[in-house]
């Protein structure tokens, strides 16, 4: 069987998650997604602070997928080789997870693990300083700026953003992001 | 100059800027996918009021949500209004959140630490 992004999550129940989507996230979708999620957030009435949270991290997971995925591999099964992804948010007894996964092309692959292990083995206090020296210091180009999403992930979570590689092939690599917006 | 008026979107926040009152507003959502393309005329704007500001300017943010890439844009706001600030000229920041929207107030620090005129935290209280 070949390999599908959806392998990445084969431990996740996707038919039961308040959010699934497979495909290429543009614009529209995102919309879609955002609305879907602040609907079900409001009608299970989750407290204002969760709710927030929950949305200013789907908006960063998504916003990432848009901006920072990388082409899909030729002959991979996509409408469009572009911002190709899967996304998963789902309820756990002890808060949302949002789940992202995207091809990262293996140049790509170091530079990438680096910035993760450099975020998760920071303090809170370090997580904030880094975020305000990239917000001042760093010119914005297109896709926004060098690693800000996800350092704004993890101070919102608070939590350690999990993450993994699935090699693909010789140049391109499976990527699987996951943040968890606790409730307790 | 004549101001700015830019009805709110789902994505895009609503903005006032009235230049013969010296007061600015950006209100509600700010999480579009290519934010330079939404502030670049708000920044040009203001460089322009930068020529001749008022003797006060007072400036309201009350963002609901922001996503990093509005967050820099953002910055070049305040950055502008700093500009103003350092000509002695009389710059007011309030910078509102609502009640127990603590990422929102963290926001609102960061910028105050980075930029050099007195912010002013405002909580809503619902």
């Amino acid at each position: 069987m070949s390999f599908d992004l959806e392998n990445l999550v084969s431990d996740l129940d996707i038919r039961g998650a308040v959010l699934y989507f497979k495909g290429n996230v543009d614009s529209e979708i995102i919309n879609r997604a955002l609305d879907l999620v602040e609907g079900k957030l409001l009608a299970t009435r989750e407290a204002p602070r969760i709710r927030k949270k929950v949305y200013n991290v789907l908006v960063e997971s998504l916003q990432n997928l848009y901006h920072h995925a990388d082409l899909v591999p030729r002959g991979y099964h996509a409408s469009r080789p572009d911002r190709y992804g899967l996304v998963v948010m789902d309820k756990l007894g002890k808060g949302y997870r949002v789940t992202t996964c995207n091809f990262v092309s293996a140049v790509h692959v170091r530079e990438l693990e680096e910035k993760l292990t450099r975020i998760n083995r920071s303090s809170p206090e370090e997580t904030k300083e880094l975020y305000k020296e990239i917000l001042n210091h760093q010119e914005i180009t297109e896709k926004g700026l060098g690693g800000l999403g996800l350092l704004d992930i993890a101070r919102k979570t608070g939590h350690r953003i999990d993450f993994r590689f699935r090699k693909y092939d010789n140049q391109n690599t499976a990527f699987r992001l996951t943040a968890l917006v606790a409730t307790e | 100059m004549e101001p700015i008026i830019i009805e709110g979107t789902p994505k895009t926040p609503s903005v006032k800027f009235d230049a013969t009152e010296g007061t600015f507003e950006i209100k509600g959502r700010s999480i579009p996918e290519n934010s330079v393309e939404f502030y670049k005329p708000l920044n040009e704007w203001l460089d322009n009021y930068m020529q001749v500001p008022l003797d006060k300017t007072v400036v309201n943010i009350r963002l609901e949500y922001f996503n990093t890439s509005s967050s820099k844009c953002i910055l070049d706001v305040f950055k502008r209004l700093e500009a103003i600030h350092k000509s002695k000229h009389d710059v007011e920041i309030n910078w509102f959140y609502e009640e127990d929207d603590e990422d929102m107030l963290e926001a609102g620090e960061d910028y105050d630490s980075i930029i050099k005129v007195p912010f002013k935290m405002i909580e809503i209280v619902e």
